[in-house]
């Protein structure tokens, strides 16, 4: 098939070293009053590319047939936008409320 | 990749594996799933009428240690993976094993984390935070406990020795499971726990 | 009868969805008939309480949308798509049955709410669900809904999402996978296409309702307040997450008969469907804006100003590629050498019907004048404007059309023609006088009306017009009937079609094709400006074709879902362990039965 070239194991474990980085970062910024004010938009940063790390490796979709890719991506995509609209139509229609 | 599976599998129109196709639009299909539970626990975020309240209950420190066990299962997955396909069932049943175990463990931490909120005061049906976190949580926690009696199957069927090179496309679509609801922990992880 | 319990043969399959959707069809349309019955006149013309009649136009509602249409459509996937693509089966067999027997169960729980009452200690005709086809919070909250009515709805939902959603992933895979070779994706005839993508909605669609079902479940089972105001919860979310699945799930309905068509009008116009990459892609545009709309179903809960634009604005989008395929349906009978047959009468009557359908739709899509309509007649006018004269009579030219391939005998013509006329009558007669009585402010979902609200003529008229259609489906249930006794004559390509499905017999040997056909055009049996028609299959295969084998484990699988919904119904613990058992035990041995392909 034509998705021989796999990562090897030595990719695997930089994967896995990078991941646990990550998560103490981010669990370190959790701590640090300083960061509180970016403290949103970095870990929403952050978790996004522990899933990228995992998808594109762990589940090879880096190697993998790019169908794969619009297979996955298409409803993840969908998801996230729905996901997004549909918060700002709750907060976006309590602020009309209250404001009126 | 190894000649493997059906005899059909190499006449496909598009060349690629059915099962792996068809796992793939499944999980394009559960990101709908998780996405609408998230969207629920965010619109509900802040809503809750009585406490115990996010803050006051979520152990950052034991939920940092869940994430990072099943980080390492899912390390622990690829490697299996990898053994399975080069035909090593030796390591392959060994990094099944630990997969699963790992696994348990997340299911166990689940359970005792559980249990402590109850024992803190938050039910199910406290308030719209116990809700929604028992529900997204218990949802994602129950793919989990499928991933585990999956990967404990093959293990069985590999110490029979009746799984080899020749089922790597089954370990690689469990695999694939498994990482996903990895990721999915990836999210719920920062979703729930760390933004408050 | 073990053969058919059995069988992962797409063509059989596709058998028994047809004959068990069109089994719900009828019950369907029988309480659709009480209904109309019951507002013939002012005050109640039948006497049916307002507790029955709102388990009637639920059970109208859930049963045409779920057992009728859907798996109606599904019948034609099983049975069409893997002939019109150059397959043997679909790419997983024993999944595809499994689809089947969990429809089927999930469709007798359903109904056996109307029973089931002396089980809960009511009356009989008692607890059928009874919250409207969309279960809107809070009607649906165990505080106003106390007994096992919105169960069985929920539940019921439940198993047939789990049915919809294998068959999703089985098609997508069997279009995508299963292609005869030279089968490129601008090559598959329109039918294909638009189910593919039905599909996609399928996948995406469903989770959505899936989630919010459970949600429900847990507030009506566990006591949660996911949509329960005293406890914070919020009862309009309940609406965003149903139409989030609400919306795609009418172009799961619609998308389908439009592929119908689209195979009917060349065939009997002796012309290729006219610009079919656009009819392709429109249908793509379609599924993606049809997930970006969903908000246009609650314009009177107060969205606010931006909200409402948004949705009004990408609603009327969908006009576009609608129009489009209109365009392209005349553009395909204009000059065309027309056989006027019952097939191609349902196809024209699809289009001009479904104009008419899309037109009040995009009036509800003005927010403006949807807060006028909402909840009156005027919805009940559009929606069947575009599902009865959209899908049904989509449908309807697909049975015309496929029936001789699927049995081997032809339906009467002439008895078709008397179907079409009382059917085409009877709708504008039922549905076109609900516009005025909506407009007139008549509510929908009222059992009985006054008088003196001005719209005893229409609804006369609409009951008129229902029990017209009521006597043209007898009519083709006759014709449907009668073909059972007559010998197999049909010949294998009776209408003169372009596709694949029609180069093989009527009906199909089992394994379909003797060998599968290299396919060079997107017309392979006609001639073409550049290429020959495809050479005739041989009569007989030249080696033996190994056909796989039945398999008892989908419909065991598929056992294991109503038994949990019992278990939860009727909250019986030992049961959920029953139903678990069978699960587990029927995936176990399906995984490791010996199925070769």
């Amino acid at each position: 098939m034509s998705e021989q070239a796999h990562a090897t194991t030595g990719t695997y474990l930089r994967v896995a070293a990078i991941l646990v980085m990550i998560t103490l970062i981010e669990v370190g910024i959790f701590y640090v009053p300083t960061f509180q004010t970016v403290l949103v938009p970095v870990l929403l940063f952050l978790s996004a590319v522990k899933f990228t790390l995992v998808v594109m490796f762990y589940m090879h979709l880096k190697f993998d047939n790019r169908f794969f890719a619009f297979l996955f991506g298409g409803p993840l995509l969908l998801g996230v936008v729905v996901v997004v609209s549909l918060l700002f139509i709750f907060y976006g229609a309590l602020r009309l409320r209250t404001g009126s | 990749m190894t000649p493997a599976h059906t005899q059909e599998a190499h006449r496909t129109s598009m060349g690629l594996d059915s099962r792996k196709m068809a796992f793939w639009a499944f999980i394009g299909s559960e990101c709908l799933l998780f996405g609408s539970l998230i969207s629920t626990y965010l619109v509900y975020k802040g809503r809750s009428l009585t406490g115990p309240f996010p803050h006051e209950i979520l152990n950052i420190p034991f939920t940092s240690f869940s994430t990072f066990d099943l980080l390492m299962s899912s390390l622990a997955m690829v490697l299996a993976l990898a053994a399975v396909q080069r035909g090593d069932m030796k390591q392959g049943k060994l990094w099944l094993l630990v997969t699963a175990l790992l696994g348990l463990v997340f299911l166990g931490g689940q359970f005792w984390e559980f249990s402590h909120f109850v024992h803190e005061g938050l039910g199910l049906t406290t308030n719209l935070f116990g809700s929604t976190f028992y529900v997204l949580t218990g949802t994602h926690g129950a793919h989990v406990t499928v991933g585990v009696i999956w990967l404990l199957t093959l293990w069985v069927q590999a110490l029979r020795g009746k799984l080899g090179p020749a089922n790597a496309m089954t370990v690689e679509i469990t695999g694939l499971y498994w990482h996903f609801v990895d990721v999915v922990w990836i999210v719920i992880f920062t979703v729930v726990y760390l933004i408050q | 009868m073990k053969s058919w319990l059995t069988t992962t043969d797409h063509k059989r399959i596709g058998l028994l969805y047809f004959w068990t959707a069109f089994a719900f069809f009828l019950i369907g349309g029988l309480e659709a008939l009480i209904i109309r019955a019951q507002l013939a006149r002012p005050d109640g013309g039948l006497g049916v309480s307002a507790e029955t009649f709102n388990q009637l136009f639920t059970m109208h509602g859930t049963t045409m949308v779920f057992l009728a249409l859907m798996p109606l459509s599904a019948a034609f996937f099983n049975f069409i798509i893997p002939l019109q693509i150059g397959a043997r089966d679909v790419a997983f067999p024993r999944l595809n049955a499994f689809s089947y027997w969990a429809f089927l169960l999930g469709g007798l729980f359903l109904n056996a709410s109307f029973i089931a009452g002396p089980l809960f200690g009511a009356d009989r005709l008692s607890v059928a669900p009874d919250a409207g086809w969309f279960g809107y919070a809070n009607l649906t909250s165990r505080q106003f809904s106390p007994g096992p009515n919105v169960d069985f709805w929920l539940l019921g939902l439940q198993i047939l999402g789990i049915a919809s959603l294998a068959a999703g992933f089985n098609f997508i895979v069997t279009i995508l996978n299963m292609r005869a070779p030279g089968m490129r994706m601008l090559r598959l005839p329109p039918f294909t296409w638009m189910t593919l993508i039905t599909q996609f909605l399928v996948i995406t669609a469903f989770p959505v309702i899936t989630v919010a079902l459970v949600l429900l479940m847990f507030d009506r089972f566990f006591g949660t307040h996911f949509f329960v105001p005293q406890g914070g919860g919020d009862p309009i979310l309940w609406q965003h997450l149903f139409w989030m699945f609400g919306h795609p799930e009418v172009y799961i309905l619609i998308l389908p008969a439009m592929g119908i068509i689209s195979e009917v009008l060349p065939t009997f116009s002796q012309k290729p469907l006219f610009g079919y990459t656009v009819v392709v892609y429109s249908g793509v545009v379609i599924a993606f804006l049809g997930w970006s709309v969903w908000s246009h179903h609650m314009f009177s809960t107060g969205l606010g100003p931006i909200a409402d634009s948004v949705f009004a604005g990408t609603t009327m989008l969908i006009a576009i590629p609608t129009g489009v395929k209109i365009f392209n349906w005349i553009g395909t009978l204009w000059g065309g050498q027309i056989r006027f047959t019952t097939s191609l009468l349902f196809a024209v009557g699809f289009i001009a019907m479904f104009i008419i359908g899309g037109l009040s739709g995009v009036s509800h899509a003005a927010a403006p004048s949807d807060l006028q309509q909402t909840d009156t007649y005027y919805v009940v006018a559009h929606l069947h404007y575009v599902l009865f004269g959209g899908t049904i009579l989509g449908l309807f030219a697909g049975m015309y059309y496929w029936w001789p391939k699927m049995t081997g005998r032809m339906l009467s013509e002439s008895l078709g023609k008397v179907h079409f006329w009382l059917t085409m009558i009877g709708m504008n007669l039922a549905f076109f006088p609900m516009h005025f009585s909506g407009l007139l402010g008549m509510p929908r979902r009222i059992y009985t009306y006054s008088s003196d609200l001005g719209v005893a003529g229409f609804n006369l008229a609409s009951t008129i017009g229902a029990f017209l259609i009521g006597l043209a489906t007898l009519v083709f249930f006759w014709n449907l009937l009668r073909t059972r006794w007559q010998p197999i004559t049909a010949p294998s390509n009776p209408w003169g079609g372009a596709t694949l499905e029609w180069a093989i017999p009527s009906p199909p040997p089992v394994y379909n094709f003797t060998v599968i056909p290299t396919v060079e055009s997107r017309m392979p049996l006609w001639h073409t400006e550049r290429h020959a028609p495809m050479p005739a299959l041989p009569e007989r295969p030249p080696a033996p074709i190994h056909v796989p084998g039945g398999s008892w484990w989908p419909m065991i699988t598929a056992t294991g879902l109503p038994i949990l919904a019992i278990a939860a119904i009727s909250r019986t613990l030992p049961l959920v362990f029953v139903g678990a058992a069978v699960l587990i035990v029927g995936i176990y041995r399906w995984a490791y039965e010996p199925f070769e392909m």
